[in-house]
């Protein structure tokens, strides 16, 4: 099988990789590039660990070819600090204990970034219905929605 | 060593307060590694090969084909795992679990595996290996299994338990009964009684993380396992006797696990890595799938329980008695013997007997999971108990607390309780506001009580001191849910420094002595009582620098907010050593400073909940939503309150999926039809309101802080408060769980048919 | 196998149509993906159709709206005028799956997996829209609920894909609406579903109507009855006691892991009248 050559912006970052035509970007993130920030939870959409924003728009990483990120934008997990500085979702997250053990963190993070790009100034009701395609097992969702209600506030203000 | 562990009621610093965790910005960030996030150098890809059939014969599997394939380094069977389990039943069932040897036992079992160059030269080798299967009849439920009738699952085994020994085999491999007094006199006794059966259908944990390893087998007798789990210790034993190896040879190093909730406790995968990697020369990777995580890991018990309790018309209880039948897939366990000790674990009883009866059945070997079989049972008692409040005329809150156990009172299992929750829960219940609250149309609201045993176990800790004043903290308790920070809390808060100051990793099996895995709510609980013990150990040794630097006598050191200070008007001149200052001279005074502690952590509470429950029916559909939630629970003392609030609303919203939606559901040819997140519905974040806790903090004698396992209770009492609720909300008795829309609609038909 | 990205609907026909082995279409991938990661298929082609101009547009024209086969379903809910005339189309667009899924799936996609409880298919077909196929001997144009012929089947031929999805343009007075029943309340595939499309005249009464049930039969149902109970009448309790029982009777549902027989049909029979609710509503009825 022939690999597809494909070039694309990760992270605002110029990258180059090869890859097989049914390999998921997904996959590519995690065993080609090294960025094992995006998890595998399910590998069929339904958990969201593996969100990724693809020009702007949320997307299970696991539910796109590798291939088909040609001359697009990625953005993971791992660009939402800047350096040091952590994002706002990122820090009350943090502050407000919103993970246990941390595996469906990195997808709700980026499905949160999307989430208050698109909608600013959300009400519960609307974060619960937006992070509905993220599954956490641990935290009943609680701390979560709180660390983005915080976060959204946050942002509104700067 | 001469570790006091007593509860001394001292004020607190550190314990208590919520700073950030440790390894919280590594998990935010996408930098910490998880099973599946580690890779080495020149790594083949592990598949496994299962059965589609639910109980077969193997006659016979014939790899060479797969073996031709180029890429494929190494196929294995259960001939390249032998038995060296050496009489050991228990463990030659987790050999056979992790391979099937004559028989495939449940739709997934494992067959054979290969390691490649790379997953679809894997995928492509699992297709070439060709099995010969004798297909045998099935059985998957849990009362058709315990039928004479029913095919039998292993013909070796005869019930054990019973008064006489059975000539027969059968699917029933235990029998196990506790309690005290005289249920019949007591029954005779009642004005009132009520008797129901109940079902509830088998879960799974839903941990978001896959099994995942990676294992590197040396022709020297040495290994390297990198593994998602609960206890990485537990996991060298086993891999070790399983594959042949000393165990101080493999070393085992706990990945960041992505949740556990007690399916991570046993080992599925690991071994046949091992053994991939040994035949293959090669360190290899094995990553279950979601489909194999749910057919092939340890889901929790399917149960059939019949209860029966009657009561005075003063509301006193005056006889309970109940019947619990659990299964525990294809291999002896011991769940139902552990819900028969929890079912009326609540209450002070002057006559209950419960029974339990170990189903096997032709499905997943049952794991832990999360106060295992505990939420069963009280699903089954706490409805009976809430229909008899409401025969009686009582509230069920009142009747509870006429009922609680306490301090004192004998429980239902054998042992006296000492200082307990139950009553301080129901009476924080009966005060709480959500009790109040009015509802809506439709809307009802329940109650429930929950019961969890703690347990302690082997524990060890390292703290080494660096010559800057830092501190590090080595602990061999698997983090699932921010035990490095509580644990850290403790180890300020011994030693008088500021948390900043240290840093908690868990540390691999090759660095630290012996320790059972984080189970039974045990994790804070025996890991901080070695911590402290550590500290104080190391305390001990920085006094005794101090006395060096300042050539005084050691017993005129005291150690007081991370200082030494001379004790007594006659070094009224000396300052205060600080720790930072003694660690910076240790090069000088004796070398590097260090606390260990190995103990075995006894002394574990045991813990209570209340819980309170708001649902919503739609009375055309059969659709419930729960519109509030309040948890309330004995933490014994809470070390990080967000982390233990954590506990309360994981616990809880995995109680509430359990209700409402969650099962495992088989066809009549034994293969498991939903084996994903799509149709195995876990909540989602719409699905829930908030959870509300409220901490209570009885301390539990037996700890230098009172501590508590707090992790696995919030389970227990969510089954029951939602059916309670239903009853309420849509005045129907649901009586198996989950209450899923079509069983709800039905009953409700039914009751509208039974009115008309 | 090979993944390729063609710039033609014709380059798209031609590789489809000269492909020895088995081929895909890829547009969303939120099936195809999940079919291949369970090996359910290994197709040796996949034609990627993203690129192919028009494809990824809505358009509005004199008679309506063109949607492209490649537009996400979270793209349809941006557009203000296609959510104002179609609302209900868009809703169940807005249902399939999760946020993630829907910023790839598409109608077209929904249309062809042709699962009998495909979210957006019973909109579909009670808005009465028009698949635009384009294949080797041409373009035609087709009633969406001519598309799926049975579970995981289509009336397409080698070589065909659907290019465009087709609505009319909206008569006065006009609602639409549809509803699902799932155990959550996201996340699921629906157990049963409705949906319901209606015209007024000046008085409220319904003066056309087309109701269509999902998950309740091999392939979406179109049920003509049920548009009968309701036309020429005022959308009173009777008329949707009637229409609730029409469809409930209509349904040839199955038992299977996610509801039972009886469920389906008693559910489908609530749907559609609350659907019927909020389209006439829509419709300005009072």
């Amino acid at each position: 099988m022939a690999g597809v050559a494909v070039s694309t912006t990760i992270n605002g970052d110029h990258v180059e990789y090869l890859c097989q035509p049914d390999e998921t970007l997904l996959d590519v993130l995690r065993d080609r590039l090294g960025l094992t920030g995006a998890k595998e939870g399910c590998g069929t959409g339904d958990c969201g660990a593996c969100s990724i924003i693809l020009d702007d728009r949320l997307v299970c990483s696991c539910l796109v070819l590798g291939a088909e990120a040609e001359g697009r934008q990625v953005e993971t997990v791992e660009g939402m600090a800047h350096g040091e500085k952590l994002h706002t979702l990122q820090q009350k997250f943090l502050e407000h204990a919103a993970l246990q053990c941390g595996i469906c963190t990195p997808g709700f993070l980026i499905a949160a970034k999307d989430l208050l790009a698109k909608n600013p100034d959300p009400s519960e009701e609307e974060i619960r219905f937006g992070l509905a395609g993220n599954l956490c097992r641990c935290t009943g969702y609680d701390k979560i929605v709180r660390a983005v209600q915080d976060a959204a506030n946050v942002m509104k203000g700067a | 060593m001469n570790f006091d562990p007593r509860f001394s009621g001292r004020k607190f610093a550190s314990v208590g307060t919520r700073p950030i965790r440790p390894d919280g910005v590594d998990k935010v960030t996408g930098r910490a590694r998880y099973g599946a996030d580690f890779n080495m150098a020149g790594q083949l890809v592990g598949r496994v090969l299962r059965s589609p059939h639910a109980h077969a014969k193997i006659l016979k599997i014939d790899t060479s084909k797969a073996e031709k394939l180029a890429g494929v380094k190494a196929v294995i069977t259960a001939a390249d795992l032998p038995d060296l389990t050496d009489g050991d039943a228990a463990m030659y069932d987790v050999l056979d679990n992790c391979m099937a040897r004559s028989k495939a036992l449940y739709d997934g079992h494992a067959v054979a595996a290969v390691a490649a160059v790379d997953a679809r030269t894997a995928r492509q080798a699992l297709k070439l290996i060709e099995v010969d299967y004798e297909l045998l009849p099935h059985v998957t439920d849990v009362d058709e299994a315990m039928k004479h009738t029913a095919p039998l699952i292993n013909d070796t085994i005869f019930t054990e338990g019973l008064e006489e020994k059975p000539v027969k085999p059968s699917n029933v491999t235990k029998r196990s009964q506790f309690g005290h007094g005289d249920v019949h006199q007591g029954f005779g006794h009642a004005d009132f009684i009520v008797e129901r059966s109940f079902k509830t259908e088998q879960t799974h944990q839903g941990y978001i993380e896959p099994h995942a390893c990676v294992a590197n087998v040396s022709s020297d007798g040495t290994a390297d396992l990198w593994v998602c789990t609960q206890g990485h210790f537990v996991y060298r034993q086993h891999c070790a006797q399983l594959l042949g190896l000393e165990a101080s040879k493999l070393r085992v190093t706990s990945s960041e696990i992505g949740g556990g909730f007690g399916g991570k406790t046993h080992v599925w995968a690991e071994p046949v890595a091992l053994a991939l990697s040994r035949k293959a020369g090669r360190p290899v990777k094995l990553v279950m799938t979601r489909d194999e995580v749910f057919r092939a890991s340890g889901p929790t018990s399917a149960t059939s329980i019949d209860v029966k309790i009657g009561a005075r018309k003063d509301g006193t209880i005056t006889a309970a008695e109940a019947t619990l039948r659990y299964s525990s897939g294809p291999y002896a366990g011991t769940w139902a013997e552990i819900g028969a000790m929890t079912a009326f674990a609540c209450y002070k009883l002057d006559n209950v007997k419960t029974v339990g009866y170990e189903v096997l059945v032709n499905r997943p070997k049952t794991a832990a999971y999360r106060a295992p079989s505990a939420p069963m049972a009280a699903f089954a008692v706490e409805s009976a108990v809430d229909e008899l409040a409401k025969e009686l005329g009582m509230d069920p809150v009142e009747f509870r607390i006429k009922n609680a156990a306490q301090e004192g009172t004998r429980s239902s299992y054998g042992p006296v309780y000492g200082p307990i929750g139950i009553g301080p829960t129901l009476e924080a219940a009966k005060t709480h506001p959500h009790m109040k609250a009015p509802l809506g149309k439709n809307q009802g609201r329940g109650m429930a009580c929950g019961f969890w045993f703690n347990f302690g176990g082997q524990t060890c800790v390292d703290l080494n001191i660096g010559m800057d004043g830092s501190v590090s903290l080595a602990v061999g308790t698997v983090d699932v849910g921010g035990s490095r920070a509580s644990l850290s809390l403790v180890a300020a808060e011994e030693l008088g420094i500021d948390y900043a100051q240290l840093k908690a990793v868990v540390a691999d099996t090759s660095s630290l002595g012996y320790n059972d895995m984080t189970d039974g709510s045990r994790g804070t609980f025996s890991s901080s009582m070695a911590t402290i013990s550590a500290a104080r150990n190391a305390i001990k040794i920085l006094r005794d620098r101090a006395a060096q630097m300042w050539d005084i006598p050691v017993d005129d050191v005291i150690w007081e907010n991370g200082h030494a200070i001379a004790k007594g008007e006659k070094y009224g001149n000396l300052a205060a050593l600080s720790l930072k200052e003694i660690a910076a001279a240790s090069g000088k005074t004796g070398g590097p400073i260090a606390g260990h502690s190995e103990l075995v952590a006894d002394g574990a509470g045991v813990s209570f909940a209340t819980h309170i429950c708001d649902i919503e029916v739609d009375p055309e559909t059969g659709a419930a939503r729960v519109i509030r939630y309040t948890v309330i629970q004995d933490a014994g003392k809470a070390v990080h309150p967000t982390y233990v609030e954590g506990q309360y609303q994981g616990g809880a919203a995995q109680g509430i999926g359990w209700a409402l939606n969650e099962e495992y559901i088989y066809g009549k040819d034994g293969r498991l039809q939903n084996a994903g997140f799509l149709d195995y519905r876990i909540p989602v974040c719409s699905d829930l309101p908030m959870i509300d806790t409220q901490i209570l903090e009885i301390p539990n004698p037996n700890h230098p802080y009172g501590v508590r396992g707090v992790g696995e209770t919030s389970i227990v009492p969510p089954l029951a408060a939602i059916a309670n609720a239903m009853s309420n909300a849509a005045g129907v008795r649901m009586t198996h769980i989950p209450m899923s829309p079509p069983r709800v609609l039905a009953a409700i038909e039914a009751e509208r048919e039974g009115r008309a | 196998m090979r993944y390729i990205r063609p710039l033609s609907i014709e380059d798209a026909v031609g590789l489809l149509a000269g492909s020895s082995g088995t081929s895909a279409i890829l547009a969303g991938g939120s099936d195809l993906l999940v079919r291949m990661k369970g090996g359910f298929v290994e197709p040796d082609l996949i034609v990627d159709i993203k690129a192919i101009e028009g494809l990824g547009e809505i358009r509005q024209t004199a008679d309506g709206f063109s949607i492209g086969a490649a537009v996400a379903c979270a793209v349809l809910g941006e557009n203000s005028a296609l959510k104002t005339a179609w609302p209900g189309v868009v809703e169940a667009a807005k249902l399939i799956g999760s946020k993630q899924v829907q910023g790839r799936c598409t109608i077209t996609g929904n249309l062809c997996n042709a699962s009998p409880a495909a979210d957006s298919v019973p909109a579909l077909v009670a808005a009465g829209a028009k698949a635009v196929i384009a294949g080797p001997s041409g373009k035609r144009t087709i009633a969406v609920e001519a598309v799926p012929i049975g579970p995981g089947k289509t009336s397409l031929a080698k070589g065909e894909i659907i290019e465009a999805i087709l609505l009319d343009k909206r008569a006065p007075r006009s609602g639409d609406a549809y509803l699902r029943f799932i155990p959550r309340t996201e996340m699921d595939i629906a157990v049963v579903s409705a949906g319901v499309n209606l015209t007024l005249d000046e008085h409220g009464v319904v003066t056309a109507a087309r109701v269509a049930l999902g998950a309740a039969a091999p392939t979406v149902l179109l049920v003509e009855e049920a548009a009968e109970a309701l036309i020429g009448r005022k959308l009173d309790e009777a008329a949707l006691e009637r229409l609730a029982k029409v469809c409930a009777g209509a349904c040839r549902p199955i038992d299977d892991k996610r509801g039972t027989i009886e469920f389906r049909r008693k559910v489908a029979g609530v749907l559609a009248r609350r659907a019927a609710t909020t389209a006439y509503a829509r419709a300005g009825g009072k």
